[in-house]
């Protein structure tokens, strides 16, 4: 063959340093047939080959092959993918893109020296706070404090003026909901009629103190349905945001904690109404794949089991005795649910067996909202581009409540509903729509 | 406009294979935007390649000789969607697919539908003159383009064909689509909106030998029939699919029809059965019909994702592109085989059988030289026997530098000498997309590209 590419007769040493990186196994399905470029978020709104899941995985390629180096510019665009993972839906080969750019970005959280204050920043809150209940508690009342005494009021119009990037940013702080779902940690509850099922609930980190009523209806759900609900006290955080910002041995310890505190052969499933935790719990045989000590072993027995809410109550007859609820609804699909879990028919399903509720189909509704855990504060200007295409496609629909099944999609959605032409449309997470629907039929 | 080597470097490659990295990539939002592009090209004397999506198949968008790509990306505006007249007015960089569920709500669609339509673009489908699966009943691209506006390589303005079917002179429309960006850019497209039918059946016919599966096709069309598409896949081809797509192909066929009929529901009814009886009569073991849009639509997803999930099977894969008679389609997959059989290649079949477009799937694993030569004199054979055969070295993935010096299997001397000497009224110095459509002279009656890319 002859080869007619600048300077690629030279094999140079691979710009990778030790760890993870990026596989052949799995760059190599990757046929550049494009067929991914419109279903990614960031190439519709940039239009940049770098910024496509082609482009992506071919930078990917190219650092391997010593053309490019693990810096700026590689560090940059692998920064602005959302790991929405819609281009895996698009992909025809079966391209893993998420297990890519993961891996790329353990290769970037080991070996590439970011600026100082994001570091800080970066360290405080993946290793200081979220593996910690206690100070995410502490945290957690302070903004509470803060979202209650007024004091937000004041200091959002100054910080918008001084930093309007900070203002936009500070708008998406999520609502503390007391009391938070931590307090619920160890408890067991009964189900309503007789047991057939016995489910442990993933309660989530930031979720149990900001989406306390969405894992309270969770869990009331879930008894409707004649399961028994164990909470295990010893779980914590998932680990999803720090497998999306590439810290790879932190993601391993969460995730160790939870395979202690979920022992195999317990429960019939492990439930979650964060798509973006699930997605993570049911990956976890990843993390341990290159040790593949007995975690590998746990986490095959613990992946097998974990279910989104919907997902499990699609799989079971669920209890239809709904109360009438007359709303336009739509429903905005989360990306680690459709995309990373190909559940779509499910949470649809179910809505569509509550009387009265007219779900109308939001177009786009598999494009991503801009949330990506914790991208809309790390990436705020194109997060905020997305949400506003997003807000459009709910205007079109005329809905009056904005479903979804994932806590950091809602934060967002709600930040877009309140600046936008409907400020009163209300935003809910699908069970609490079910768990609404079966509290007025008994009464 | 992109500077930086590390962005450049992106712009190597398209859907075929990698090249040369380009010395800019501009990206103009307007049409006086792609005129500056390129006068400043021309000041410059740096050659301008285009590029839509780059999803094609034979390296139109990849550079030769440095220069400036141009990518229409963001230029994506559909710009006016006349329904009374059944027209649309189009930037380049639109995606197929956007415009056709742009206007699918009042019930109209764009017909052009190549595999990778939900990424291309309708520049890109212009410049390479696309089909798609519905080629049989609707023609291609340029069957759906009625006028275009275009930058000249000096800047200047032209504005071809318009909204109404024919206009006075030269088809200058019909000569630009196809001509792979070699002729100017296309910075404009008024495209014919088609009414969606009122009835669309799918079967799925289903063949113990492929034999009977060809047959079965030249039967269809000789009975009078013209069905909406009608796709031909193998065994090998099937199998790659079901694993990706789940659309419920048979795994222990030997080769299966997909089969649209369209238009009045009743009409449509009658066509069916004729189909269906076609099918049985050459042996089909087993007719499905497709009960509701879902399965339609999975059915199609199998076939549109084939390309893709032949990555499943196989590291790399060659698609190629050739069109025989129809009639001759037993006697051209024999060939095939026999070519396979004698390289030691495994070698797929994916077919728009109705209307004798081939795209024979070479195997091959990029890492291992001898295989990859032996890739590329397999399909120089194919495509050599398709010319033989009264047919064509490519029916939709458009020539590029992937078949330029195959030209001459199919063109006599003076048609190529006619040919030039009307592309050199347009790109008098190898100014638009070098090195592409026409023979190079350096080499001739080989493929000279190198396949594999990716890894």
């Amino acid at each position: 063959m002859q080869m007619e590419g600048e300077g690629r007769a030279v094999p140079a040493a691979s710009g990778y340093g030790p760890g993870e990186k990026p596989e052949w196994d799995y760059y190599s399905k990757c046929i550049h047939c494009g067929l991914c470029l419109n279903a990614c978020p960031t190439y519709r709104e940039l239009g940049v080959e770098m910024d496509s899941p082609r482009g992506r995985i071919y930078q990917m390629i190219q650092v391997e092959q010593g053309r490019l180096a693990l810096g700026e510019s590689f560090v940059r665009h692998m920064d602005l993918c959302l790991d929405c993972r819609a281009c895996e839906t698009a992909c025809p080969s079966g391209v893993e893109y998420g297990r890519l750019i993961e891996a790329a970005r353990g290769q970037i959280a080991t070996h590439f020296r970011r600026p100082m204050l994001g570091r800080a920043l970066r360290s405080l809150f993946f290793r200081q706070i979220l593996p910690h209940r206690k100070r995410l508690i502490f945290a957690g009342q302070l903004l509470r404090v803060y979202q209650r005494s007024g004091i937000e009021r004041l200091a959002w119009p100054i910080a918008r003026i001084i930093l309007p990037r900070l203002g936009n940013v500070a708008r998406l702080a999520p609502r503390m909901e007391k009391p938070f779902f931590t307090e619920r940690l160890g408890v067991t509850m009964e189900p309503v009629g007789p047991r057939k099922y016995r489910v442990a609930l993933f309660a989530g980190c930031i979720a149990s103190l900001a989406f306390a009523r969405a894992n309270e209806a969770t869990a009331r759900v879930l008894a409707m349905n004649g399961c028994e609900v164990v909470i295990p006290a010893s779980q914590g955080c998932c680990g999803a945001l720090h497998v999306h910002a590439g810290l790879r041995d932190e993601a391993r310890q969460l995730a160790r904690r939870n395979l202690e505190a979920f022992p195999p052969g317990d429960f019939d499933a492990v439930i979650t109404n964060a798509a973006g935790c699930g997605s993570v719990l049911k990956e976890y045989p990843q993390l341990f794949e290159r040790e593949g000590t007995e975690y590998l072993e746990r986490a095959l027995l613990f992946t097998a089991r974990v279910r989104d809410v919907t997902e499990f109550l699609a799989g079971i007859e669920w209890n239809r005795d709904f109360a009438s609820i007359t709303v336009r609804a739509t429903y905005q699909d989360p990306c680690h649910l459709g995309h990373a879990q190909r559940i779509r028919s499910a949470p649809r399903r179910l809505l569509r067996s509550v009387p009265g509720l007219e779900l109308v189909e939001l177009k786009d509704a598999e494009v991503c909202c801009g949330s990506a855990g914790i991208y809309n504060v790390s990436e705020n200007d194109m997060a905020e581009r997305l949400l506003e295409s997003k807000m459009r496609r709910v205007d079109e629909t005329g809905a009056e409540l904005l479903l979804s099944a994932n806590p950091g999609c809602l934060l967002q959605l709600r930040a877009g509903v309140a600046q936008s032409s409907n400020p009163r449309r209300r935003v809910s997470h699908v069970v609490e729509l079910l768990d609404e629907a079966y509290r007025r039929a008994r009464g | 406009m992109l500077w930086r080597p590390e962005d450049r470097l992106l712009y190597e490659y398209d859907g075929l294979s990698s090249r040369r990295v380009p010395d800019a990539v501009a990206f103009p939002r307007s049409t006086e935007d792609v005129t500056e592009i390129v006068k400043l090209a021309r000041r410059e004397k740096v050659p301008v390649i285009a590029r839509g999506a780059g999803t094609g198949l034979s390296g139109g968008a990849v550079v030769t000789e440095g220069g400036i790509v141009v990518s229409f990306a963001r230029m994506k505006k559909i710009l006016e969607i006349d329904i009374p007249n059944q027209r649309a007015r189009v930037q380049p960089g639109v995606v197929n697919l956007d415009l056709s569920l742009a206007v699918s709500d009042v019930g109209f669609y764009f017909v052009p539908d190549p595999s990778s339509q939900k990424a291309c673009t309708i520049g890109g489908n212009v410049a390479e003159n696309s089909g798609g699966p519905h080629t049989l009943a609707y023609g291609v691209t340029t069957n759906h383009v009625l006028g275009l506006e275009v930058v000249l390589d000096d800047g200047r303005v032209i504005r071809t064909g318009g909204k109404v079917w024919d206009r006075p002179g030269y088809d200058l429309t019909g000569f630009i689509v196809g001509s792979e960006g070699t002729l100017g850019l296309v910075t404009e497209i008024t495209v014919r909106l088609t009414p969606k039918p009122e009835a669309v059946k799918t079967l799925l016919a289903i063949y113990e030998r492929v034999l009977d599966a060809t047959r079965t096709v030249a039967a269809i069309t000789a009975g009078g029939i013209t069905p909406a598409a009608l796709e031909m896949m193998d065994g090998i081809t099937l199998r790659a699919i079901e694993a990706a797509t789940h659309a419920g192909y048979p795994l222990d066929s030997a080769a299966v029809l997909l089969i649209e009929v369209e238009g009045l529901r009743e009409a449509v009814e009658e066509e069916v059965e004729a189909v269906e009886g076609i099918c049985r009569r050459h042996a089909a073991r087993e007719v499905r019909r497709a009960r509701s849009e879902e399965e339609r639509e999975l059915l199609w997803r199998g076939r549109k994702n084939a390309f893709g999930a032949l990555g499943r099977i196989s590291p790399n894969f060659y698609v190629q592109d050739g069109v025989i008679p129809r009639t001759r389609l037993p006697a051209m997959l024999e060939y095939i085989a026999a070519v396979g059989e004698k390289h030691g290649l495994l070698i797929g079949n994916i077919f728009h059988a109705g209307d004798g477009n081939l795209h024979p799937l070479l195997m091959f694993d990029a890492r291992d030289s001898k295989q990859t030569a032996k890739v590329l004199v397999a399909a120089s054979e194919i495509m050599a026997r398709c010319a033989d055969l009264g047919g064509s070295i490519t029916g939709e993935h458009g020539v590029g530098i992937e078949k330029n010096e195959l030209m001459p299997l199919i063109f006599s001397p003076d048609d190529l000498a006619m040919m030039r000497r009307l592309k050199e009224v347009f790109n008098p110095a190898g100014f638009f997309n070098p090195g592409k459509v026409l023979p190079t002279g350096k080499m001739c009656g080989e493929l000279r590209i190198q396949v594999g890319g990716g890894a």
